[in-house]
């Protein structure tokens, strides 16, 4: 069946878990037993409501605050698809986990409360949507049922909201505007009759008819995982390079240059165990031997020979910064790219980028948690990379602390 | 006529989770209880290497109170693949006075597990264990990450977790530490069944409708055993049960059921009203049962 990511933003007050409860309720993915959990723990605080945070909030220490405070994974199925959610934290101070539940998705929902219109929480959302580019962003302006379903709330907000799209670095988002009450269900998984003159779908509705994997098609890519070498009499001279495809499809005959040796050579056999393809998608994990003997390790990437990237021994990327030690000029971090490691040095902060659209401060030189900037890095080796805007896969890297071993921030090449 | 790969994208992702652990680790090993998530695990292994074995050893922490049915489905498998298998014994923790029995009505030795597997891992200096649990099957469980890093005690730094990316899996860690590995950590109950149902898996008997002699508390079906506490006035009735999940004796609860084959359990979680894990005695201990051991080093 179809998998969707999604990621949702937001705090407890916008009505983030009770939008993802009624998703779930609606869905029937809630059985009985958590239900009844739900209502226990929610009479037990002495709510008059369910809470459905109680559900999704699934450390101790969220549900003593009332705050989501790590990324939690909801699971829910139609018909149709299985729906991944990543339900990510709204304050500033877990904007790395906001990231890190965006990197995932293929869509978004941001949520906005219907009595409070665009707020600072909805630029952030927003710009990380932007960054990452998501390409799909539903925003949802909640608790409708508090302003007596009135159009001209919704519109208002609706305009207030396209204002922050014109400065979206991401002209080609899909964003979708939809007036919902997830304590009552409106718009969530069915269309109400409450506001009639809302012409749009419902939220579910407008999740079903995407088709993710047929979009954002963009140049191969294979980053070799490990190679395969079975030692056996029967696959004596067998080297299969273990991989996941990315960008648009590979096929049998293909000419493909390997980086960094930019080698080539021809695609022999696409596998995926005991079985041969002649071709393969984009999310494919599967293994691929090549006409000729060349040597290729862990880190090397597939390309088609016409689509060989830009490789430069240093880059520019915006990063966003996940670390309590700051991001400082001179610090040496490790580049995971693709499969790929190496060191880099971080030559300078360009500036700091407010994620309320406000501009770019060039004064600092500095990084800190949380903080999104431009930084200039020169690298230890030569590197092929994307853009992010070009190719996710290509585009993207994390930088690891090689002494706490942590991973310290991520990376879009610009 | 061309033959596309038409991809599976919950099989591709843990697929892709099994090569990158074999690619950034010296020593991993595959935590095996015998359940059909760790059976799953299995295959998934087979197709990530094929044609090459299955490359680390299967790790079974053996609670000595376990279903026959799963021990003897367990070493059928291991022979039929040429696995490496490891089996350690809780009884021996037990002997050696590192942990004390419990005792009593909801006596267990599932917590007692968690000691032999933190011992193996410094035994064999495993530096990853790749275990099936899922994130759909309890809420701290929602919260763990593919590669989740431990330290040396087995902990788990709940509120301190590494940011993963992307695909970009970092499995970087210093001596003494460890991590645990997810491959199914995005599967559901149903995408396990439906995909043991696709890819005609074997599973031990006692996922199937059987007849086993049982009694009731707190609303769930025990197994009559040597190894299960019962008071006096616990009826043994005989039931025609199966099993959702497979833990241990003392800890796992079966549900009435008629399915005796994937396809009628299929059927039967679909329509089921009761989440898998409803049937776990050990999740019953607190809200925060799972958050609590998991810390302690549990998988």
């Amino acid at each position: 069946m179809e998998v969707l990511k999604i990621a949702t933003a937001g705090s407890v007050d916008d009505g983030k878990s009770t939008l993802i409860g009624r998703l779930l309720y609606d869905t029937k993915s809630l059985t009985d037993d958590k239900l009844e959990a739900i209502e226990r723990n929610s009479k037990k605080k002495g709510y008059d409501y369910l809470d459905f945070s109680l559900a999704t909030d699934g450390l101790v220490a969220e549900r003593e605050q009332g705050i989501t405070i790590d990324v939690a994974h909801i699971y829910f199925s139609t018909r149709k698809k299985s729906y991944i959610i990543a339900d990510t934290p709204g304050h500033v101070e877990y904007t790395r986990n906001m990231v890190t539940g965006a990197s995932q998705a293929q869509a978004s929902i941001i949520l906005i409360d219907a009595r409070k219109g665009v707020i600072e929480q909805t630029y952030r959302h927003f710009f990380i949507n932007n960054l990452l580019r998501v390409k799909h962003v539903i925003v949802a302006v909640n608790k409708m049922d508090l302003v007596d379903y009135d159009q001209s709330v919704f519109e208002n907000i609706k305009t207030d909201f396209e204002k922050l799209n014109a400065q979206s670095s991401y002209a080609e988002q899909e964003v979708t505007f939809i007036p919902i009450s997830a304590l009552k269900g409106d718009n969530v998984a069915q269309k109400s009759d409450t506001m009639p003159w809302f012409k749009g779908e419902s939220v579910l509705d407008y999740l079903e008819a995407l088709k993710p994997g047929q979009e954002e098609q963009t140049a191969a890519r294979f980053p070799v995982q490990t190679v395969i070498r079975p030692k056996q009499d029967e696959f004596h001279d067998y080297r299969g390079y273990a991989g996941k495809i990315y960008g648009s499809s590979l096929k049998v005959g293909d000419a493909v240059t390997v980086l960094p040796s930019l080698t080539s050579s021809k695609i022999k056999t696409i596998e995926f165990f005991d079985q041969k393809y002649d071709e393969a998608v984009a999310g494919s994990s599967v293994t691929i031997t090549l006409e000729d003997d060349i040597n290729i390790t862990r880190g090397d990437v597939l390309v088609k020979s016409d689509e060989v990237p830009q490789s430069s021994k240093s880059l520019t990327a915006a990063v966003c910064w996940m670390d309590g030690k700051a991001l400082v000029p001179g610090a040496k971090y490790e580049i995971q790219h693709n499969t790929n490691r190496i060191l880099a040095k971080i030559d300078s902060v360009e500036s700091v980028i407010a994620t309320d659209y406000s501009g770019e401060d060039s004064s600092k030189n500095q990084l800190t948690l949380n903080e999104i900037g431009k930084v200039n890095f020169k690298l230890s080796k030569n590197l092929f990379y994307d853009t992010y805007a070009d190719n996710k896969a290509g585009g993207s890297f994390i930088l690891i602390d090689t002494q706490s071993n942590t991973t310290a921030g991520v990376g879009f090449i610009g | 006529m061309s033959t596309i790969l038409k991809t599976n994208a919950l099989e591709s992702e843990a697929i892709y989770i099994f090569r990158e652990v074999v690619a950034q680790f010296e020593n991993p090993v595959l935590l095996f209880s015998g359940g059909k998530d760790s059976i799953t695990l299995v295959r998934l292994a087979q197709k990530a290497f094929y044609p090459a074995k299955i490359p680390f050893p299967l790790l079974h922490v053996d609670t000595g109170h376990n279903f026959p049915e799963t021990i003897e489905f367990r070493d059928k498998l291991v022979e039929e693949l040429g696995l490496n298998l490891i089996v350690r014994h809780v009884q021996d923790a037990i002997d050696e006075g590192k942990v004390t029995e419990e005792t009593g009505k909801y006596s267990s030795r599932n917590m007692l597990q968690t000691t032999t597997l933190l011992d193996a891992i410094e035994e064999f200096k495993f530096d990853a264990c790749i275990g099936g649990a899922r994130r759909d099957e309890e809420k701290a469980r929602a919260k763990e990450r593919i590669f989740s890093v431990r330290d040396d005690f087995g902990q788990w730094d709940e509120k301190n977790q590494r940011p993963e990316l992307f695909d970009l899996l970092n499995g970087k860690i210093e001596i003494g530490q460890n991590v645990r590995v997810f491959p199914i950590s995005n599967w559901t109950e149903l995408d396990v069944w439906s995909y043991i149902e696709k890819e005609k898996i074997e599973i031990p008997s006692i996922y199937f409708s059987h007849k086993r002699k049982t009694f009731v508390r707190d609303g769930l079906i025990w197994s009559a055993s040597k190894y299960v506490y019962r008071e006096e006035d616990e009826e043994v009735l005989e039931r025609i049960v199966r099993f959702r999940t497979v833990g241990d004796m003392t800890c796992t609860a079966a549900v009435e059921s008629e399915a005796d084959t994937i396809a009628r359990i299929v059927s039967e979680i679909k329509t089921s009203t009761i989440s898998e894990r409803g049937a776990r005695i050990d999740d019953k201990r607190s809200e925060a049962a799972m958050e609590k051991r998991k810390q302690q080093g549990y998988f």
